[in-house]
This record gives structure tokens, sequence and C-alpha cells, in this order.
């Protein structure tokens, strides 16, 4: 098919709504399994195939049904998830579907159209999907993430098809400036002002990067959008495009997901064949190509100036910035860098107006965000909320709290930049200024909740060992200095820590943070500084007491049971891989620290800290 | 042309070209900001944060030597409390990263630094130092590398890559366990390097160093006299570096137009031949089958008259003349004077036609 018009996009999205149809297709259900990584990984593809053997056992051929294989519902806890439509009903989703499971929907719901209660996934009650609002995933299992046609049938390209048609690149800009929305790569800077800037700056050859190589330990925001949504992203970055006159695009995805790598190299080729991306796009003159450029696993490539010089071919190295990239980015040309979620949103923004977007949100923080909740939390997956919803109501609401009644100790903000804030934090709504404020970051989404078994310094040294690997290399601060900041968090975990290390550690910290070359180093020792300011009693354990409070260091437990807290269960008797614990019924355990190997199976097995 | 810029650089006004760098102003007006991976031959990498200035109304401290001056009315501090911390604390974390034992190092004396550590008044660091664990590389008659000297303030990488466009110098690895690497990380004989020695001439510590030097003496005892290399006739200006009569050491000179600081291997390392007991330091007469020793009075007499003879029997075209690529054009030139104009013959020519 060639380049397409306003009637053929209209007449695609109405083919491919009626197409959707059940009843009038003929079709007796709908079935759906949501395979994004964390639903292959939880076994969806073993769901996928015995949903083909079972069919071909009960002889129902496969074309009286709508199947399709979707992206990630976002509630990553209870994957697999399927979803089952009847015609005339509402779709129903299952979780924790295995191939016993789907046996039985298939029997009861499909066949018998007897919704199976005690599986059932329901969005409207349950707490997980209350005060989320979907605008980055409103096509969270709906699409078929390679059929071009189903994101059409949900608007998809509407918002080009206006930008392209009744607006001038400074209305754009002057729309998405409007919204409010900024930059959900972790600066929070305005989207809008960047776009402007490079839209001002002289030069007829600009690139529009889009910056997928989301690396955070902990986020996934972004992997989810590219694998169940890739459209979106491209009619985002044909947007952009358009507003600053760039005619190439790249979009720079790591190559540790390649379920992503592959959706949007089908998307891009199906986008080019429709000619949504190409030469004279809608017939306006306008064009724009994308390509894609794989990543070589290096954390710093997401860093602006880093990934452009990886895209260029050289060693992914930042650069002092300025220039600006919106004046010489790209082999020196006025470029535009957007993170995956950014770009998400302006097909949104286009299509429902900026008011729409500015509505939703808090103070200078508009528009929604997608946050990676982790960690220990009942409920673990991808939470969109307006911004501004309070940390408290997404842990502890949408969150389910903690699990196995442990104590909240802490949530962990923006990734390995980030900072860890506690239960007193937990008020600060999610806006950047008042989440920069409270001692962490916005950083890309990630949330990890911790609970009493957490170790803060040993959290710090963990961030700060991640910090050092991932380091480029190129500047002292950055490259020595979080060398020397593992090297202390190291010695005060093994019980080797000097008084006067705390004072060094927030020296060292604080002249990183002011004299590093890039965000990476400028931002690598906000975990240890944000320790210090709200757990500077457990430093000071490890170091003047020489004890570990949460029991995490392994040098500093003494595999001790206290015979007043063990309640004599015999958990850790029988957690214990080399029978070093001797336990009778009604008996405290006893550990025989000569046969003890220290790998920490007990402690993780008793409920009541009972061993230190 | 660039506007012209009233800032201000640790309270003292100053104008500036737009665009300059923080650095170049600085130094243009004599405030000294120290440096490390700066040199004014290569690109600006900003890497090693020593020339870190405070600007009013930036986050962060920023890199003197890659800042532009970019508006007027610009606030510079150079050497307030905050800007000091950080540069100690750079320059403290360099020190603890390798081996940089003075006593013991070729370049102690002019050693970037260790000028920076007496500067900046670092007796010693407070961070445990680095065991030098990096093998040594010894693989050839040229240059000698000890990475654990190296501040991989990346002057090498940029001269091999930029100056010299030969790409065998890089960055290898990454975070804590980047290193300099020549080829594809094998030693200098492996790798396809051609021995210019641009890297030896601007690495600013002692991890790259001229081989044939090391039993001769240290840096600060050196007399530096400036001349002309005599390998071919582009002209090159040299610097030799000499202790007690003695070249030890061989350096472009970096203010010389015509190879501003470069050298080829020849030139750089080729020098062995001055000090070598074979070397001719005197005429020589042939007697028969063999040469005597004589004068330069004696010797230039007896070319004459010999000259002059020939001119006088069989007329000046039979004499011809060929000169050598090893002198200087200057050298060159006159050789020509002489033959046309002494000697009256067109026959004269030059081994750089062959």
């Amino acid at each position: 098919m060639g380049r397409i018009s306003l009637e053929d996009l209209n007449r695609i999205r109405e083919e491919a709504r009626r197409r959707r149809e059940l009843a009038s297709n003929g079709k007796k259900a709908g079935i759906t399994v949501h395979k994004g990584t964390c639903g292959i990984a939880s076994g969806a593809e073993e769901v996928w195939r015995k949903l083909f053997e079972l069919l071909k056992e009960k002889e129902e051929p496969e074309d009286a049904y709508r199947i399709m294989s979707t992206g990630c519902v976002g509630f990553c806890g209870m994957e697999p998830i399927i979803t089952v439509d009847l015609p005339g009903g509402e779709p129903v989703r299952y979780r924790r579907v295995d191939p016993a499971k789907l046996g039985q929907i298939l029997e009861k719901h499909v066949l018998g159209g007897e919704v199976q209660e005690d599986l059932v996934l329901d969005e409207e009650t349950d707490p997980y999907f209350k005060g989320q609002k979907f605008v980055v995933l409103r096509n969270r299992g709906r699409i078929d993430p390679e059929s071009i046609d189903d994101y059409i049938a949900c608007d998809g390209y509407q918002g080009l098809y206006k930008a392209l048609t009744r607006m001038e690149p400074e209305e754009i800009v002057e729309e998405i400036l409007k919204s409010g929305i900024r930059g959900r790569g972790g600066a929070g800077f305005p989207t809008g002002m960047k776009w402007k800037f490079c839209m001002k700056a002289k030069g007829d050859t600009k690139f529009v990067l889009c910056n997928a190589d989301e690396g955070d330990p902990g986020a996934y925001m972004d992997r989810s959008v590219l694998e169940s949504d890739p459209h979106s992203v491209l009619e985002g970055m044909v947007i952009a495009a358009k507003a600053i006159g760039a005619g190439q695009g790249y979009i720079y995805c790591r190559a540790e997901y390649p379920i992503a790598v592959a959706t949007l190299e089908k998307a891009i080729a199906a986008a080019r064949e429709y000619g949504l991306l190409g030469d004279d796009i809608f017939g306006t003159g306008f064009s724009f190509n994308v390509d894609l450029y794989v990543g070589a696993g290096a954390f710093v490539c997401g860093e602006e100036t880093a990934l452009m010089a990886s895209v260029e071919g050289r060693r992914g190295n930042p650069r002092p910035r300025p220039p600006f990239p919106a004046n010489e980015g790209l082999w020196n040309k006025p470029t535009i860098l957007n993170n995956v979620e950014t770009l998400s949103n302006i097909p949104n923004i286009l299509r429902e107006g900026a008011d729409w977007y500015h509505a939703i949100g808090h103070e200078k923080s508009r528009g929604t965000k997608v946050f990676a909740l982790t960690g220990a939390v009942k409920n673990v997956g991808l939470v969109e909320v307006p911004m501004g919803t309070s940390l408290r109501d997404i842990v502890f609401n949408i969150g389910g709290g903690i699990p196995n009644k442990r104590k909240f100790k802490a949530v962990q903000m923006g990734g390995p930049s980030g900072g860890c804030l506690p239960e007193d934090q937990l008020d600060t709504p999610t806006d950047y200024e008042a989440i920069t404020k409270a001692g962490a970051i916005m950083g890309s989404g990630g949330m990890i909740v911790m609970d009493d078994t957490t170790c803060m310094v040993d959290m710090a040294r963990f961030f700060m060992e991640f910090c050092q690997e991932e380091s480029c290399g190129k500047c002292t601060p950055c490259r020595e200095g979080t060398k020397q900041i593992l090297n202390i968090l190291e010695r005060i975990t093994r019980g080797e820590g000097k008084p006067e290390d705390l004072d060094t550690l927030e020296e060292l910290s604080r002249i990183i943070k002011d004299s590093a070359l890039c965000g990476l180093g400028q931002t690598a020792p906000n975990p240890v500084l944000s320790t210090l300011r709200y757990f500077r009693h457990e430093y000071e354990a490890h170091i003047n007491e020489k004890i570990c409070p949460a029991h995490a260091c392994v040098a500093l437990v003494k595999f001790e049971v206290d015979t007043d807290k063990c309640t004599k269960c015999g958990l850790c008797y029988r957690a214990c891989p080399v029978g070093a614990i001797t336990w009778e019924k009604k008996q405290p355990a006893k550990i025989d620290k000569a046969v003890c190997v220290k790998c920490m199976s007990c402690i993780g097995a008793c409920r009541f800290d009972a061993i230190s | 042309m660039s506007k012209e810029l009233k800032i201000t650089i640790d309270g003292c006004e100053m104008t500036a070209q737009e665009g300059r760098t923080i650095l170049e102003v600085a130094r243009e007006n004599g405030v000294h900001i120290p440096t490390l991976c700066y040199h004014p031959r290569l690109r600006n990498a900003g890497s090693c944060r020593v020339c870190v200035v405070e600007v009013e109304g930036a986050r962060a401290l920023m890199p003197a030597c890659a800042t532009p001056v970019d508006r007027d009315g610009m606030v510079v501090n150079t050497r307030n409390e905050r800007v000091l911390a950080a540069r100690r604390m750079t320059v403290e974390l360099l020190l603890a990263s390798g081996n940089h034992d003075c006593p013991n190092c070729a370049s102690n004396g002019h050693c970037e630094l260790q000028d920076l550590a007496y500067e900046l008044e670092i007796e010693h660091p407070r961070f445990p130092i680095q065991p030098p664990d990096l093998p040594f590389d010894n693989s050839n008659p040229m240059i000698v590398r000890d990475l654990n000297k190296c501040v991989l303030c990346g002057r090498c990488v940029r001269g091999c890559q930029e100056v010299q466009v030969n790409q065998v110098i890089q960055f290898g690895f990454r975070g804590p366990h980047t290193k300099i690497v020549t080829g594809g990380d094998t030693d200098y004989a492996d790798s396809p390097c051609v021995f210019c020695g641009e890297c030896v001439q601007l690495c600013p510590v002692g991890a790259i160093s001229e081989k044939q030097r090391m039993p001769y003496g240290k840096a600060f005892e050196e007399k530096i006299v400036r001349s002309v290399c005599t390998y071919c006739g582009t002209g090159c200006v040299v610097d030799f570096h000499i202790i007690n009569g003695r070249i030890v050491r061989v350096t472009g000179n970096e203010d010389a137009e015509v190879n501003r600081g470069s050298l080829c291997v020849k030139g750089r390392f080729g020098y062995d031949f001055i000090h070598h007991p074979d070397r001719l330091t005197m005429p020589l007469i042939r007697e028969g089958d063999s040469f005597r020793e004589a004068s330069w009075d004696e010797a230039l007499s007896l070319v004459a008259e010999r000259l002059g003879r020939i001119k006088e029997e069989d007329g000046p075209e039979a004499l011809a003349g060929f000169s050598s690529a090893r002198c200087t054009n200057e050298e060159n030139y006159l050789f020509m004077k002489f033959m046309r104009g002494t000697l009256g013959t067109q026959n004269v020519d030059h081994c750089a036609r062959l």
C-alpha cells in the first residue's frame, strides 16, 4: 500500500475496528494472551502454545476465535494474564494463568459462558487499578503491537495527521509547551522548551532521537511501551520531527530488550509501508524516516551526549555541554533527544489537546507518570498515576503494602542516581520538585520498595557498585571517586568502618556531584547522600557497634539465636542447607558455627528477627 | 567577527571574544587556572576536571577548558573554596589511582600531576593507593609505557587520533577498568603504531616515555637547545634535551609553525648516532687505500683546489652537484647558489627528485 490520506486513515480505522468485532465476524470469542517480557518470563508462551493445543483437542477451529497476543497489561505480579471476550459481553481478565487454569477457562468460560470468578483479575474493583490513569499505557493489552491497523483502530496517527496538516511547527511547539509535559527520562526538562531551542537552531539537517536505552535497575516502563505500543513512539517522533524540521530519526534501543527491538523493527517497516514514515507523509511534502540503532550494553549510553557518540560509531562517552544538542547534537547538527515515555505522550497531547493534558497532574508536573513498582511490595507492576499522587498512595494502596508482615523501611526512587525516602517522607507527592527536595529524583520512574530486612548501607553499596562499573571512565571524579566511595562502603559493611569515614563519604559525594562531567557522575553519589540523610544511624551502628540492624551484612551477623525472640517454629532448621541448626519441637534453635557456611538462609527464613 | 563580551573573573572585569573558552580568556589576562587533560594542540575533552571553575548561575562546577564565554556579564570564580576543594579532591583521587612514585620516575620535574599536587598542597592522598598491577610495555626500542602511572587524561589518545590520525591509541574497557590500549589491547610493538612519539610528547606524567633516555638523568637537569631536524627538508623544529653535554631526548617544538610539536620516528628517536663511537667527527682524506684524518681547513682547501682545476681544464659543465634531503632548505639553497654562482654550472640536483 502506498502513501495514505486522512480518508485512508479513517477507513483503515473503521475496517480495523470492524475486524475486531466478534459477532459480526462470526467469532465465538476473543482470547488474548499478554506476551510482554514479564508475561513470557512467567510462562505466557506455554499458555499461548497450550491454547492452540486445547482448541485442536476440542476440535474448535482457530479461525472461529479472535486470538491475539499483545504486550504487558501492567500488573506484572499477576502474569501470565489472559483476556477472554465473549460477543456482547465485557472483556474478562484472568490472572496467573497456567496451562491447567487455561483449560478450565476455555472449558467453562469460553465454551460454557461461565466466568471463572476465582481466577478473575477485576480492573474495576482491584485496588491496584484504582487511582491509576492510563495515558501512556492506554493501549496496554488492547492492541497487537505488530499490527499497525490495531493502533490506527485506537485513534493512532490521528495526532500526527493534525500536526502535519493543520499546524505550523511553532503551533506544535506551543501546544507541547502549553501541555506542561516534562522529560520523562529523569531530569524533567520541559519538552516544549527543548523543541523550541532546536526549532530555532540554524541548520538544514536536524535529527530526532528516541532514547530507548532504559538501564536503571528496576525500571522497565519504556520496555513495556515499546513492546506493547511501538507506534505511539513512532508517531511522537514524527510529530517532533515536524516541529523542529528534522528529516531523520534514530531510536537507540538497548540490546537487552530483544522483544522491543523486534517489535520496533516491524513497526517501522509497517509505518513505512503505509507512508507514515518516509517521503511526503500524508501528501504534505513533509518527509521523515526512522532507523533503529541497537546499543551494546553500556548504561552510560542513556546519557544524551554519550548516546549520540554511540550512534556516530564512537565510544559511548559523554562530552561537556555546551554546546547543547539542540544546537550541536548528532554529527554536530541540531538534535532533540526524548525518552520513550515522553514521546509516547505526544500523540495523546496532539489528539486530545494541551488543555486536556495540562488538567492532569500537579503544580509544575503535568500529566501522568509511569512507575515500575518493585521490591518488597505486594503488587508488583507498572503503575501509571497522575503526577502528584503521593508515594504512600502508590506503595500502600496501589502496591498493597509490604508482604510477609514486614515493616516498610524506604522507597528507592530514580534508579542508581536516585535516593531512598523513609516512612516520614511518604506523603511527598510525585512531583519533580517535591521529590528532589525530599532527597531522591523522579528519574525514569523506578520505584523499589524496601522492608526492614534491607540494610541501607548495603543498598547504597549495591548502587555504588553499579555506578562505578557503569561509569564510562572519562572524568576523574566519577571514575576514581565512585571507586573510593565503594571501597569505604565495602569496608563499613565488613565491619571495618572508621568514624571519619562518614565525613569522607559526605565530602567525596558532594564534590563528585559538583564536578563530574555528566549526569551519571553528578547523580551517582545520591544513594549515599540520601541514606546518610535518613539512615545515618545504620551507618553508625555498622561503624561504632559493628552490627547490621537489618542483619543483612554477612560479616556482621553473628549467627546466634536470641532465645527470647525465638518462637521455636523450626523454620530456620528447615531452611539451613548444611545441617548447622539443631532444633526440636518446643525447643529454641541452635546454630553450630563450626558447620555454618554463613549463607544467610536462616536469617531469610526467620520471621521473628531471632537470629542476629 | 565574534562579539566582544564583558566578563568578570575573580572580581576583575575583562573583555572576551564570544566563544573563547574561560581558560583562554583567563590565561590571556594572567589568571592561572591549572589543567591536566587540556593541551592547546588538542580538542578539549573536559575530562580530568582539574580546571573546574564556578560560573555564577550554573548548577555544577564547569571545566574552564571546555566552557565558552557565551554571555555578557558572565561571572567566574577560579579559586574560591568550593573550586579549590573540588580541584584538591580530583588531584588526590588521581594520586591514589596509580603508582605515582616521584623519586623513582623519569618524569620527575616535568610532570603536570606533580606540579598540581605541589600547587594544591597535597602531601599524601587520604585514600588507599592502587597497587601497580598493570603490565609494563617494554616491547620496542623507542617507547616504554607504564600504565600504572597513567592518569587517563586521554592526551595520547587525542594526539594519535586527531593530530597524527593514526587511530592506534584508544580508551579500552570501562569505568574503574578503563585503560589506554594500543591496537586491540596489545603492546606497542604488535600494534599498527608507527612510533611517531606524539603520545610520548603529550603525556603529562611518566606513563609514556622515551626508552633511550632512561639512564641519563632527570628531567629537571635538562638544558633545552632549539634546533632543526636533519633527517629531511621539512625542517621540523626540535628541542634537544641535554644533560652533561649529551642529548638525552628530542621533542618537537610546540611553537614551531612547521611541525607544531609533531615529529616522525626518525626525528624523535633516531638520535643515537650523535653519541655513537663510530660517528665521523672530522674530515677524512683518502691516501692510497686508506683514509687519514684531516683538519677542516685542509679538507676544504683540497676540495676547492680540485674543483677549481676541473673548472679551469674542462669548463664548469664538467661539474655536477647533488645535494641531500637531510640538509635544511637554507643549506640546499646555499648549495644551489654555490653551484650556479660560484662554479657556474647548471648541473645541480637533489636526492628528493630521485
